[in-house]
C-alpha cells in the first residue's frame, strides 16, 4: 500500500493543470460570489496575455460594478465618467493608432447613459472594441431598472416587475449595433457555464485580433447574471438566466465580418 | 523666430494657432459664435500635414469626454464651444480636473442664460472661474482681450496645462471670436513625440500600469487628494497671476474689466483723460488666479474702482473681496448680447464721480 | 491718424466684404486695423454694419458709438448712425431707395449713385467698390495701390481675374463723387 503523502508533494510542475492568470494582479476581486464579472475579467486577461498584447492594451472602465477594473488587469487604463468610455476610446484609438483600445462597460453605462456615445463610436467604426456586460440590472447601486431590464423582471426600481406599458421596453442595443455600417464585428456571449466561457473566450479573442485590422467597432455583448442584485444563489441565478434573459437575448453572432474583409482564420482551442 | 502676418477673426486664429502649436487633437461640436473653429479645421486638414487629429463629435458631452481620453495618453489636446456646450461639457471638465489632466478649453461666450442669444456676452465668469461642475477645483482661465492673443493663449495655454497637469480655460466672447485684427502666428511647430511618464501609452515591463482616474472611495486619501489640490492652485496663485496695466500710474478712477470689455474701458479711459479725468485700467489676463494683490494695492490709491462686464457683476464680487471695503466698488455692464460703447462707460464714470 | 468708420446698409450689398477690403489694405499699409460685424440688436431686420477702424496706434475698443465716417446705403442704416457721427466727421451715402437724406449741418455730407453707377457698368457687384472709391476720394487714408493689393489678399484666387473691374470700379467711385454741404 502507497503511503499517503503530504500535498506539498503534488504541487510540481508536471502536474499543473491551471495556474493564475498572469495578467491578473494580486487585488482581491470585490465581485459578489458567482458573478460573472470575475470569469469575463480572467478570459479577457488570458486572451491579452496570450496574445501578446500588455505592452499596447489600454482599457477604459466605466462606472457600475466594474469601475474597478484597472485594479484588476495589469495593463494601462483610463477611468470614464459613467457612459462616456466610447468617447474616451475614440480619441485614445485616434492619438494611438497602434494600440489595442477597449471599453468595458455594464448596461446602465452603455446602453441608458451612454447610449449615444456607444452608437455614434460604432456608427463612426471607431477601430476598438466594446465589451458590453449586460445582466439587467444596476448591481452596483443596489439592483435598480436597467435599459436590459426584462419584462416582468423585478428591480428595486420595479418592485413589482418591469411593467412595459409604464416603463418601456428594453433595449437590445447589441441588435441596434449590428445594423450600423461602422461596426465589423458583433457577437453575444454568456459566461455561465464552461462551455459558454469557451464560446465567449473564442469570439472575445477573434474580437481583439480583429483589432489589428482597422476595419470598424468591434462589439461584443456577455449576457450575464446578477445573484446578489436578482436575490438568487449563484445557482439559481444561473438557471434563472438561462430561463428568463437567454431567449430574450439568444446567443451567437450578430453580424462576422463577409468572407472577402475576414483575414484572420477562425481560432482553436 | 519669423511670426508670419494674417488678417484673421479670433475663431480662425484659434484655430490656425492649435495647428501650429503642434496640438494633437481637436474635438468639438458646432454651436454659433464659435463654429468657424471647426470649419476652419476641417478645412485646413492639419491631419495630412501635421497630423493632427480633427473630430466632430456627437455633441459637447462626446468632445469633452474625447479630449480626457487624449489628454490621459498625455497628448495636447482641445476643444471649443460656447456657452451652452460649455455647460454640457461642465461634468467631463471636473472629471479632467480630478483626473489631473491637462487639456485646453476655449469658451466663446455668449449670452445666456439657457439658449440665450447667440451675441457677445461675459457671463460665464463664475462657472469659469470657480470651478464649474461638481467639488473642489480650478481652472486656469485666461481672458484674451485681441486676436494676437486668442492665438498667442493656445501655445501658453497647453504650456500652463502641462506644467500643472490642469485644464486650463481661454475665456473669450462673440466678440473677439468674430472680429477681425492683425496677428502674428509662430512658425509651425512639430508635435511632440514624447508624452509624459503618467500617460497610459500601454504598459512596458519596466514600470508599474499606469492609471488615470478621479476615483478614491477611501475619503481621508480623497481628502490628501484635495489638499494636494489646493496646495497645487496656491502655487498657480503664487507663480501665474497675469494682468496688464493703463494709464493706472496717477489714476484716481480704476477701470478692472477683461477681453472686450477691456477695449472698451481703454477707450473709455483715453475719453475721460480727453477730459481731464485721471482714469486707469488694470485688464485682468488671468481671471484665475485672479490679479487681487494689485487690486488690492489700488485700492489704497483710487477713489473708486469699477468693475466693467458684459454680466450682472459677476467678477465685481472678486473686485471686491479683493479691495476689501477700502473703497466703494461700482458694476458696469451690459447683458444679452449687448456690448457696452466706451462713451456708455465714460457717462457710468462721471455719474458716480457728481455722485448723480 | 485714427479713422473710426461705420458701413452700413442691406445685408447683400457686400458691406462685411468693402469693410473686409479696406482691413486687408490697411495691413497693406502697415498700419493697425480692426474689423467688427453687427453685433447685437443691429443684425436684426435684414441691416448689416461693420466698423472698420484703421489706425497708426494700437486700436483700443474696436466697439464704438461715435464715427469718423459713417457710409450709408440705405434709408434705416441713414435713421440709425446718422446721429453717430463726429462733429466736423463726414456721411458719404447712395440716394438709392432714400426719402429722408441727411440734414446734419455740422458734417461734410457726400453723395455717390453707386447703385446706378454699377448698373451702368454692367456689374452690379462692383456696387461696393463704386462706393469704396468714392471714400477714397474724400479720406485718402489708403493708396488706391495697397488697396489693389487688399483685393488680391482678400478675394480668394479663382475671383483675381475680376480685379480689374474692381479696379475700374473703384475709380468711377472716385470721379463721381459729389458733395452735397
Amino acid at each position: 500500500m502507497t503511503e499517503v503523502t503530504g500535498i506539498k508533494d503534488y504541487i510540481k510542475p508536471e502536474n499543473l493543470v491551471y495556474s493564475k492568470t498572469r495578467l491578473m494582479t494580486d487585488n482581491i476581486l470585490h465581485y459578489c460570489p458567482g458573478c460573472g464579472h470575475s470569469t469575463a475579467h480572467r478570459i479577457l486577461a488570458e486572451i491579452i496575455d496570450e496574445e501578446g498584447l500588455q505592452q499596447d492594451a489600454i482599457g477604459v472602465s466605466p462606472v457600475g460594478c466594474s469601475v474597478f477594473l484597472y485594479n484588476y488587469l495589469d495593463i494601462d487604463w483610463q477611468e470614464a465618467a459613467h457612459g462616456r468610455a466610447p468617447a474616451l476610446a475614440t480619441a485614445i484609438k485616434r492619438l494611438n493608432p497602434g494600440k489595442v483600445v477597449f471599453t468595458y462597460q455594464g448596461d446602465g453605462d452603455l446602453a441608458a447613459i451612454g447610449t449615444s456615445e456607444t452608437i455614434h463610436s460604432c456608427n463612426r467604426g471607431e477601430n476598438f472594441l466594446i465589451i458590453f456586460i449586460n445582466n439587467g440590472i444596476y448591481g452596483m447601486t443596489g439592483g435598480q431598472m436597467a435599459p436590459t431590464t426584462i419584462p416582468g423582471m423585478k428591480s428595486s426600481t420595479s418592485p413589482y416587475g418591469r411593467d412595459t406599458g409604464q416603463m418601456g421596453y428594453p433595449l437590445k442595443i447589441t441588435d441596434i449595433v449590428a445594423t450600423l455600417p461602422g461596426t465589423y464585428y458583433v457577437s453575444r456571449q454568456s459566461v455561465h457555464t464552461a462551455l459558454n466561457v469557451r464560446r465567449a473566450k473564442r469570439a472575445l479573442r477573434k474580437a481583439v485580433q480583429y483589432q489589428s485590422l482597422n476595419r470598424g467597432t468591434c462589439f461584443v455583448e456577455i449576457v450575464s447574471n446578477c445573484p446578489a442584485g436578482w436575490k438568487m444563489t449563484p445557482v439559481e441565478a444561473n438557471r434563472w438566466m438561462e430561463e428568463n434573459m437567454l431567449p430574450y437575448y439568444p446567443l451567437g453572432d450578430l453580424k462576422v465580418p463577409s468572407a472577402e474583409t475576414s483575414v484572420i482564420p477562425d481560432n482553436k482551442e | 523666430m519669423e511670426r508670419e502676418l494674417r488678417l484673421m477673426k479670433g475663431n480662425e486664429a484659434i484655430a490656425e494657432a492649435a495647428i501650429r502649436a503642434g496640438t494633437d487633437g481637436y474635438f468639438g461640436y458646432p454651436i454659433t459664435p464659435q463654429s468657424e473653429i471647426v470649419e476652419y479645421l476641417m478645412e485646413a486638414k492639419p491631419y495630412e500635414t501635421t497630423g493632427m487629429v480633427v473630430l466632430q463629435a456627437e455633441s459637447e458631452i462626446a468632445a469633452i469626454n474625447m479630449v480626457y481620453g487624449g489628454a490621459g495618453c498625455g497628448k495636447k489636446v482641445m476643444t471649443t464651444s460656447s456657452s451652452p456646450g460649455i455647460s454640457l461639457m461642465q461634468e467631463g471638465i471636473t472629471y479632467i480636473a480630478g483626473a489631473e489632466l491637462p487639456c485646453l478649453i476655449d469658451n466663446i461666450v455668449r449670452g445666456g442664460p439657457g439658449l440665450g442669444t447667440i451675441q457677445p456676452a461675459q457671463s460665464d465668469y463664475f462657472q469659469s472661474v470657480k470651478g464649474g461642475g461638481h467639488g473642489d477645483y480650478h481652472l486656469i482661465v485666461l481672458a484674451p482681450a485681441s486676436v494676437q492673443e486668442m492665438a498667442d493663449f493656445v501655445e501658453l495655454g497647453f504650456d500652463l496645462a502641462f506644467r500643472y497637469r490642469n485644464p486650463v480655460m481661454i475665456l473669450s466672447d462673440g466678440a473677439i471670436g468674430q472680429m477681425m485684427e492683425k496677428v502674428y502666428l509662430n512658425p509651425q511647430k512639430e508635435r511632440s513625440g514624447t508624452v509624459p511618464e503618467w500617460a497610459t501609452t500601454g504598459k512596458p515591463p519596466d514600470r508599474e500600469r499606469n492609471i488615470i482616474t478621479s476615483l478614491e472611495l477611501d475619503s481621508a486619501k480623497q481628502e490628501l487628494f484635495n489638499l494636494k489640490l489646493i496646495a497645487k492652485y496656491d502655487e498657480i496663485k503664487e507663480k501665474e497671476v497675469r494682468f496688464e496695466e493703463f494709464q493706472c500710474e496717477d489714476a484716481e478712477y480704476l477701470f478692472v474689466a477683461y477681453g472686450t470689455s477691456a477695449r472698451v474701458c481703454q477707450k473709455a479711459v483715453q475719453l475721460a483723460r480727453n477730459e481731464g479725468i485721471r482714469a486707469g485700467l488694470l485688464r485682468p489676463v488671468t481671471l484665475f488666479p485672479f490679479p487681487e494683490k494689485q487690486i488690492e494695492r489700488f485700492a489704497e490709491k483710487v477713489k473708486i474702482i469699477f468693475s466693467v462686464e458684459m454680466s450682472a457683476g459677476q467678477m465685481k464680487e472678486d473686485v471686491m473681496l479683493a479691495a476689501a471695503g477700502r473703497v466703494p466698488v461700482f458694476h458696469f455692464g451690459r447683458m444679452g448680447g449687448m456690448v457696452p460703447t466706451p462713451e456708455e462707460v465714460l457717462d457710468f464714470l462721471k455719474s458716480k464721480i457728481t455722485g448723480d | 491718424m485714427t479713422e473710426e468708420i461705420i458701413i452700413a446698409g442691406f445685408g447683400g450689398q457686400g458691406i462685411l466684404s468693402m469693410g473686409k477690403i479696406m482691413a486687408y489694405s490697411g495691413v497693406m499699409q502697415d498700419m493697425e486695423v480692426s474689423w467688427m460685424p453687427s453685433y447685437g440688436p443691429e443684425m436684426r431686420g435684414g441691416t448689416a454694419n461693420v466698423t472698420v477702424i484703421l489706425s497708426d496706434e494700437k486700436i483700443s475698443s474696436p466697439i464704438l458709438r461715435q464715427f469718423d465716417t459713417a457710409i450709408i446705403l440705405n434709408q434705416q442704416s441713414l435713421d440709425k448712425f446718422e446721429d453717430s457721427v463726429k462733429k466736423g466727421g463726414i456721411i458719404i451715402y447712395d440716394s438709392h431707395g432714400i426719402v429722408r437724406h441727411p440734414g446734419r449741418s455740422d458734417v461734410s455730407v457726400y453723395h455717390v449713385n453707386a447703385m446706378e453707377e454699377a448698373g451702368k457698368m454692367n456689374s452690379p457687384k462692383t456696387f461696393n467698390m463704386i462706393v469704396l472709391g468714392a471714400y477714397l476720394k474724400i479720406r485718402p487714408v489708403l493708396s488706391l495701390e495697397n488697396v489693389v493689393k487688399g483685393l488680391e489678399k482678400s478675394l480668394p484666387e479663382r475671383y483675381h481675374n475680376l480685379i480689374p473691374d474692381n479696379e475700374k470700379a473703384l475709380k468711377r467711385g472716385m470721379e463721381t463723387v459729389s458733395r452735397i454741404s
